[in-house]
């Protein structure tokens, strides 16, 4: 049971204070509710490019981190499709330059030129590094290129192309400052070795005078419902031939969102899943094969992904994944198969749950989705999933008109 | 506790320009929480940290049984590796399936020198789940078809990896400092994964496991009676009872220093490595250097992530850092650049060394330096897993809690006229190889 006690400041600004005297360290997280889903399609990459400009100077404070590590403090900053977050961790004394430092950032940025020039380049070193860089780096553009249509999951956080963050101007960058971040789209989480009196006083003082802005209302374009099934061939030069293939699955607060959780343990959670057993033990058809989604907001996708072991022909390898899902389909998985995901789940959380940092930061996700108490009830929406919930939505979204598969060919 | 702001602070007399008062971290009481040791019936000596929240626990089995005492290369590690892949009891299913049913993580790691295996699960699960780590550990078999599906996925596996820059010159620049016959500087081929014979492993796990130096490592919320449970499961197998074979390698530098490689020819950007061979914590100045390796490259407030990523933008991300290997280190600065800009970054990593040779460190520089480096090391202490974390470090390295607070001490006390004379030994280019892999 994570306690946590939550307060409104008069411009909107949502605090939550969870107290833990356990540790001499303080973490102040701000969630913004601003991600890549927000971009315009011609300006995509743009989330996270201005996450590090964040870092580039405020309008009193020419520079953010140096205070901060002064103070003892560490931070750094993330960018998802659905939201962008920031976090500092420092002792528990210093705690008000945390507070200084996130609201003069917040009150507003300085927008120099200069900072924008140079992140430029940093985030398409970024790009390089991650994503062209890499053998297969760009499976996961494709990916989201050929499952999405209309929604703007289409593009990945860092962006549809390199000339997008390249052509970032100033402007765009004020626009953005002034739409989103403003404290009625932010939430503020303090945890650690804190009080909330004190956080009341802290915020107040610091934050409490920005002036409100406007409620970002998002109304994004919705994904159709997909009707026939797509695959797409690649070739490139890489070692060996990749198979990816995707199912929509439901969003973030619905109940298909936690079977689809439990659905890609079955199949690829650990060294006993289904697919891991099957088709790299028993039948070798992958050397390495995982099973995932993202944890999307908006409707996702669930994911198979593997590298073919060399000689396997691409379509016994897709036949194999299928027999698989066709499986879970047609027959109700035993108890105790079910038992160990619900075990693993609790585990999982118990462990994510240990730090400070990582209770705070889910805090502010699930005020996001609506209420931080969420987090104390995960569990048992895991609990409550039967066998047959499996199979039902198993039969569900495995339906060949919702998939997609991306077919890489090694040169 | 100090940080109550005062009442009397109206809002409107707020001036943001100026920074709220701070404790100097340096000035912080530091203490690293001492933990139980005791050792079981067969000498196997066990470290416990009991603490945190939340029930779990963590146990880490340490064997020296890493690269350094294999004959062969890649025998440690494909022997750590096969540990969890069938006993006489069970294959490699049910061993995953047993664990994962409590959702207990087990996982290993071969390094150098050491090898481990690692649980982690909710305390209420300890006692099903320690008798079967036993087991692994005295009855595992190594089946041929497992190693068989191993070879063939690692094989596959370093395919990929070396299309990757970065993993290329990781493995080069091991190779450059230490020597290819150095256990920290070989590196794996196809064919070694060829050449591995089962009955070699038995041998290696017959020695270095199952008869082998075990240390255990045990933090989190542990059950009460963790030291009865250890010492029912593990006080009587036949560990810690030969002597462990004295295995020297001498090392074998290599003699260029400058390389230039090209390994994807249309790749975009280019891995640097440039690195030193350099002396471990047994050093006298090994803290010292810490210091100054933190306002080189050790932190993104460094001065090389100031200069070549927050001004001229050439990279996503540059560091240096000391190795963390027991007996010799490296001082190795890394750093993936645009190909077009990789000698120009070079170039800038070297006006860093020599700036810091020539002037003192500002006093502002360096008072920030030691509060980020306190600060972040009581951060660093924070939760049980963290804590074992360091006194595994210290235990390995045959060191103790005093050099904890040498350290400290250190980061408090080093002045800039000493770390300008460290800089003036250690940070000088033809000390240094140099490496781009495109």
């Amino acid at each position: 049971m994570i306690t946590f006690e939550r307060f409104v400041l008069d411009n909107g600004l949502k605090v939550l204070v969870h107290e833990d005297h356990s540790t001499p360290m303080a973490v102040v997280n701000i969630m913004y509710d601003v991600g890549a889903r927000d971009e315009n399609p011609n300006k995509t990459g743009f989330a996270h490019l201005f996450e590090h400009l964040m870092f580039g100077g405020s309008i009193h404070i020419p520079d953010y981190d140096e205070p901060l590590q002064r103070a003892g403090g560490e931070n750094n900053a993330y960018t998802t499709n659905d939201l962008t977050n920031y976090y500092c961790q420092i002792p528990a004394e210093n705690i008000e330059t945390a507070f200084w430092l996130e609201s003069d950032r917040m009150l507003s940025l300085a927008f120099s030129k200069k900072s924008l020039e140079v992140q430029r380049k940093v985030v398409c070193e970024e790009f390089k590094e991650h994503y062209l860089n890499k053998p297969y780096g760009d499976v996961w553009h494709k990916m989201r290129e050929l499952a999405y249509t209309k929604h703007p999951y289409r593009w990945m956080t860092i962006g549809k192309e390199l000339s997008h963050v390249e052509n970032a101007h100033i402007d765009d960058v004020k626009q953005f400052f002034f739409k989103h971040y403003r404290p009625v789209n932010a939430i503020l989480v303090v945890a650690g070795h804190v009080t909330v009196e004190q956080v009341k006083q802290l915020s107040q003082k610091w934050f409490g005078d920005i002036p409100m802005g406007e409620k970002y209302m998002r109304s994004l374009p919705q994904e159709p419902l997909q009707t026939e099934k797509r695959v797409q061939e690649v070739h490139a030069a890489v070692p060996l031939d990749a198979l990816i293939k995707t199912w929509h699955m439901d969003a973030r607060l619905d109940k298909g969102y936690y079977v689809a959780d439990m659905i890609t343990e079955i199949l690829g959670g650990g060294g006993s899943s289904r697919l891991y057993q099957k088709l790299v033990k028993e039948k070798q058809y992958f050397s390495n094969l995982d099973c995932y989604h993202f944890g999307s907001v908006d409707a996702g996708l669930l994911t198979v992904e593997g590298k073919l072991v060399k000689g396997v022909k691409m379509e016994d390898a897709v036949a194999a994944i299928d027999e698989e899902i066709e499986q879970l389909k047609s027959t109700l998985i035993a108890e105790p198969e079910l038992q160990k995901i619900k075990n693993k789940t609790e585990s999982v959380i118990a462990f994510e749950d240990m730090s400070i940092m990582s209770r705070a930061n889910s805090l502010a996700m699930y005020e996001l989705l609506g209420d931080a108490n969420m987090m104390n009830t995960e569990l048992q929406k895991y609990q409550d999933i039967t066998t047959e919930d499996i199979q039902q939505y198993s039969q569900k979204i495995f339906q060949p008109n919702n998939s997609n598969a991306l077919l890489y060919y090694a040169n | 506790m100090q940080t109550e702001c005062s009442v009397e602070y109206k809002e409107d007399m707020i001036n943001r320009t100026v920074a709220p008062p701070i404790t100097d971290a340096v000035a912080f009481d530091l203490r690293l929480k001492p933990c139980d040791r005791y050792t079981l019936d067969n000498q196997v000596p066990v470290y416990a940290i009991n603490a945190g929240a939340q029930e779990v626990v963590m146990i880490e089995w340490v064997f020296y049984a890493g690269n350094w005492y294999e004959s062969k290369n890649i025998i440690a590690g494909t022997t750590n590796f096969l540990l969890k892949n069938g006993t006489q009891q069970r294959n490699a299913y049910s061993i995953n399936e047993y664990f994962e049913f409590y959702g207990a993580y087990l996982n290993r790691s071969c390094y150098n020198e050491t090898a481990t295996i690692t649980l982690h699960c909710l305390n209420k699960h300890v006692a099903e789940l320690l008798p079967v780590v036993a087991e692994l550990l005295t009855e595992s078999i190594f089946p041929e078809q497992e190693l068989a599906i191993y070879k063939q996925n690692q094989k596959q596996r370093l395919e990929v990896n070396l299309k990757k820059c970065d993993f290329v010159s990781n493995r080069l620049i091991d190779e450059y400092v230490y020597g290819f016959h150095h256990p920290y500087g070989k590196y794996t081929s196809t064919l070694d994964y060829d050449a591995v014979e089962r009955t070699e492993l038995l041998a290696f796990f017959d020695q270095f496991y199952k008869h082998g130096k075990c240390m255990v490592f045990a933090a989190g919320k542990l059950p009460d009676n963790i030291d009865q449970q250890l010492n029912r499961v593990f006080g009587s197998l036949p560990l810690n009872r030969t002597t462990l074979p004295a295995v020297n390698y001498s090392l074998n530098p290599s003699a260029e220093k400058k390389y230039r490689i090209i390994n994807d020819k249309e790749g975009v950007q280019g891995a640097i490595r440039i690195a030193q061979p350099f002396f471990n914590r047994h050093h006298p100045d090994f803290p010292k250097v810490q210091v100054l390796n933190n306002i080189f490259g050790g932190f993104f407030g460094s001065r090389l992530m100031s200069n070549i990523r927050e001004d001229k933008g050439y990279t996503y991300g540059i560091h240096s850092y000391l190795q963390n290997h027991i007996h010799h280190s490296a001082w190795m600065i890394s750093t993936e650049a645009g190909r077009d800009v990789c000698e120009a970054t070079i170039v800038e990593v070297y006006k860093e060394m020599e700036s810091l040779r020539k002037e003192p460190v500002e006093q502002e520089e360096l008072d920030l330096v030691k509060n980020y480096m306190i600060g972040s090391l009581l951060g660093d202490l924070d939760g049980p897993f963290q804590i074992i974390g360091r006194w595994k470090t210290y235990i390995l390295n045959g060191l103790d809690e005093q050099y904890f607070y040498n350290s400290i001490d250190t980061i408090r006390k080093v002045s800039a006229e000493e770390l300008q004379t460290l800089a003036q030994q250690h940070l000088n280019r033809e000390k240094f190889y140099e490496l781009v892999v495109v």
